[in-house]
């Protein structure tokens, strides 16, 4: 089985390019690229014929490497109305996420080898694209014990973290992280200061306080941060920060970086793209973990994804049914579903011309693949076919009520947003098209 | 006459309010005095109409204004203690609001430990909503009151230095009052230990002093709050004598303000904590029991007028 992909824009984030080519793709994975627009040529120096090959014309549109959404919240087991494996995965094959590694705070969490090997069941016959689990890092995610970590690596555990609930015994976290690093486990951890940001619902500053929200200073994201680097320092783990959206914790970002600590970091499309005035009136869809932040460091953070300082730029989809938004603020649940919206929202900081495409697919592809040491998120000769098409441009007005997602809590409702997918592939087979 | 320009259909907050809007409130509360200090204090302003007092938070003394306010206009007022009712069955606000939406109040009043909790439940109601208090957010009717209180006593409310002491973090009514004054063209201080009052309000035009005896100097108004131990998780002040010591509003601070400066304080008060017995006390000074007075006569007003407004959208929807 042989496609090729005609007459697109390539957007290829490991040369940093966007230009037009087309795409040869065979038995799932991608033969070859030619920048040349005679496509018998391509095909006779590869010894096809056309007779022999699916042409797909992308009709100039973009064709970037599929979408690698690091923390994916499918809320299997335990809260299926919210979200099951067969509608995220439709969501995502509908927002061109074609792998998502998915978070272990389901009820129960995923701690366990029997409970992973339930949701690798669940996810194998049910979602369309690539579902890699991520394991708690402690039992329960409570903080107390490592989980079997090295069991949990066999059964298919792509990393390893308590999601937004922070390890705080420094013993407990430094014991995971060398236990960790002896079988090769990455660490995910989400850097907060606990003991400052407890019932917090909205960031320290002028808006917090008119509004009356219970907040927290954007320092603790930074103390938490400087914490788990003088871990990293004693243990040499392999650690990835979840969500970094804060100035004030980039530059220790950065010396950790130099000092040669094995060091990544992410933040999410929410953060990129609104600030803490969006929550307006109390608008809960705007109630995210960590909490929305000021414009400034809204820019500083896109500025460090720009220079690479960032490396990942996640969904952090969380499904929330109706009941748990439909609340006062402090006491409504925080998380957006985001599978579908990440690409749209992330061309608002194309069109802003903050962020170019190569760049934004780096984060959202290419550097969450690699890090999770996956051949994916690249056009380059052997890589998986795992590919979007998209138009950039096209304009939509978002109803959350037509996502596929259970859940329809997004902050994008009614918003104006440019940048459609319009097909969406897995190892060369398409999983979704947008209808005409 | 021409009614007054108030074009609300809540009262949420001060925020929205334009300078006009707090005038009219405070104009129409002015003939409410004088009703309230007849013997017969009856209107039928409110007549046929019925009022409901949604208390989700304990309240002697602003559920009571109100069920007085209502019941001196002619309304058939209700008062639900929330917190005694299905909350504890795990209802939520939306749906006890849709409940009580369904018998056809005509005014809610409703008072919420969370911030932005009367504003969700404005969205779901088919009536006025007032809100008496929604965490630590805003509280209006206390705001106009003080309000009323000041202008009845300065003879104006523009221009005058007004001091807000204590504990700001955790006041709504420090909130309302800081936004209502700031319409009304005055210098706001804001007096209190820095970890009692958020530094964002100096963005809001607010001076902020950390030092008592500095803030009050000169300035006409003097308004207490109330140190609010049950909103407080932990740690904000070392011990209530050292907070006495150094924010409790005593004769000799008081002295620094003006000679004529008046001492407020939303009640209920700490005497000994915040504020020295004898000022509070004391008649020349003290306003205190006539901002109890004009709370009465302000929530009149506002829900005169509220009711106003909703009986001609009433009327324009059914013609």
């Amino acid at each position: 089985m042989t496609t090729l992909f005609l007459n697109a824009r390539l957007i290829d984030p490991e040369a940093g390019s966007d230009a037009p080519g087309s795409l040869l793709v065979q038995h799932g994975h991608i033969l070859a690229r030619s920048d040349q627009s005679d496509k018998a040529a391509f095909l006779a120096a590869h010894n096809l014929n056309t007779a022999d090959v699916q042409i797909v014309d992308c009709g100039g549109k973009c064709l970037a490497p599929g979408i690698v959404d690091i923390g994916v919240k499918v809320c299997e087991p335990g809260e299926r109305h919210k979200e099951s494996y067969k509608s995220a995965g439709l969501a995502a094959a509908a927002g061109g996420v074609t792998t998502i590694v998915t978070r272990p705070d389901t009820t129960p969490c995923i701690d366990s080898p029997e409970t992973l090997e339930f949701v690798t069941r669940r996810a194998q016959a049910d979602a369309p694209v690539n579902v890699l689990p991520m394991a708690a890092l402690t039992k329960g995610r409570e903080g107390r014990e490592m989980t079997e970590i090295g069991f949990l690596l066999d059964a298919g555990a792509v990393a390893f973290t308590d999601c937004d609930h922070v390890v705080t015994s420094t013993k407990v976290f430094s014991r995971a992280l060398t236990y960790a690093k002896s079988c090769g486990a990455l660490v995910i951890a989400h850097p907060q200061e606990p003991g400052l940001s407890a019932g917090a619902a909205a960031t320290s500053g002028k808006f917090a306080a008119l509004r009356g929200l219970p907040s927290v200073s954007p320092m603790a994201e930074r103390m938490g941060l400087d914490r788990d680097i003088a871990l990293l320092e004693m243990t040499g783990a392999k650690y990835h920060a979840d969500q970094i959206t804060t100035a004030r914790a980039l530059p220790a970002l950065e010396r950790a970086k130099a000092n040669g600590i094995d060091i990544t970091a992410g933040t999410s499309i929410h953060h990129l793209t609104l600030n803490e005035l969006d929550v307006a009136d109390y608008r809960t869809f705007f109630k995210v973990k960590p909490p929305l932040r000021s414009e400034e460091d809204r820019l500083a953070v896109v500025e460090a994804v720009r220079t690479g300082l960032i490396d990942v730029i996640s969904s952090m989809h969380t499904p929330q049914d109706e009941e748990s938004k439909r609340l006062p603020f402090e006491e409504a649940a925080a998380g957006a579903v985001a599978l579908e919206t990440l690409l749209p929202a992330a061309m608002r900081l194309y069109h802003a011309e903050l962020l170019d495409l190569p760049t934004l697919f780096r984060a959202m592809s290419l550097n969450p693949a690699t890090r999770l040491g996956l051949a994916s998120g690249r056009l380059s000769a052997g890589a998986p076919a795992d590919l979007v098409v998209f138009d950039p441009d096209a304009p939509l007005v978002l109803d959350r009520f037509k996502l596929q997602s259970k859940s329809k809590n997004t902050p994008f409702d009614t918003q104006q947003m440019q940048g459609r997918v319009l097909a969406t592939y897995v190892a060369g087979e398409p999983v979704y098209r947008k209808e005409a | 006459m021409q009614p007054p320009s108030f074009d609300q259909s809540h009262l949420l907050g001060i925020e929205p309010l334009r300078p006009h809007e707090i005038t009219a409130i405070l104009d129409l509360a002015e003939d409410y005095v004088a009703l309230n200090r007849q013997t017969e204090k009856h209107s039928e302003a409110l007549a046929g109409l019925t009022q409901i007092n949604m208390f989700f938070e304990n309240s002697t003394r602003t559920q009571a204004s109100f069920e007085l306010a209502g019941k001196r206009l002619g309304a058939d007022v209700m008062n639900m203690a929330m917190q005694a009712s299905s909350i504890k069955k795990g209802e939520t606000l939306i749906d006890t609001a849709m409940t009580l939406n369904a018998m056809h109040p005509d005014l809610l009043v409703v008072r919420h430990p969370h911030s932005g909790a009367v504003d969700l439940l404005a969205q779901k109601v088919n009536c006025a909503v007032l809100n008496a208090g929604d965490g630590r957010h805003e509280h209006p009717t206390q705001a106009l009151l003080d309000a009323l209180t000041i202008r009845r006593a300065k003879g104006r409310l523009h221009r005058l230095n007004i001091a807000i002491c204590g504990d700001v973090t955790h006041s709504r009514v420090a909130r309302s009052n800081l936004i209502l004054l700031g319409k009304m063209e005055n210098r706001i201080r804001l007096i209190g230990p820095p970890t009692l009052v958020p530094q964002q309000f100096a963005e809001f035009g607010a001076e902020i002093y950390d030092d008592m005896r500095e803030g009050l100097k000169d300035v006409d108004v003097v308004m207490m709050l109330r140190l609010q131990k049950e909103r407080m998780d932990g740690g904000f002040i070392p011990s209530e004598r050292e907070y006495f010591y150094r924010y409790g509003l005593d004769a000799e601070k008081l002295a620094l303000a003006k000679p004529d400066a008046i001492v407020m304080h939303p009640g209920p008060m700490n005497r000994g904590v915040e504020i020295d017995g004898t000022i509070a006390d004391d008649i020349k000074r003290s306003v205190i029991q006539e901002q109890v007075e004009m709370g009465v006569a302000v929530r009149m007003a506002a829900m005169d007028l509220l009711a106003r407004n909703l009986r001609s959208i009433r009327q324009a929807e059914a013609s």
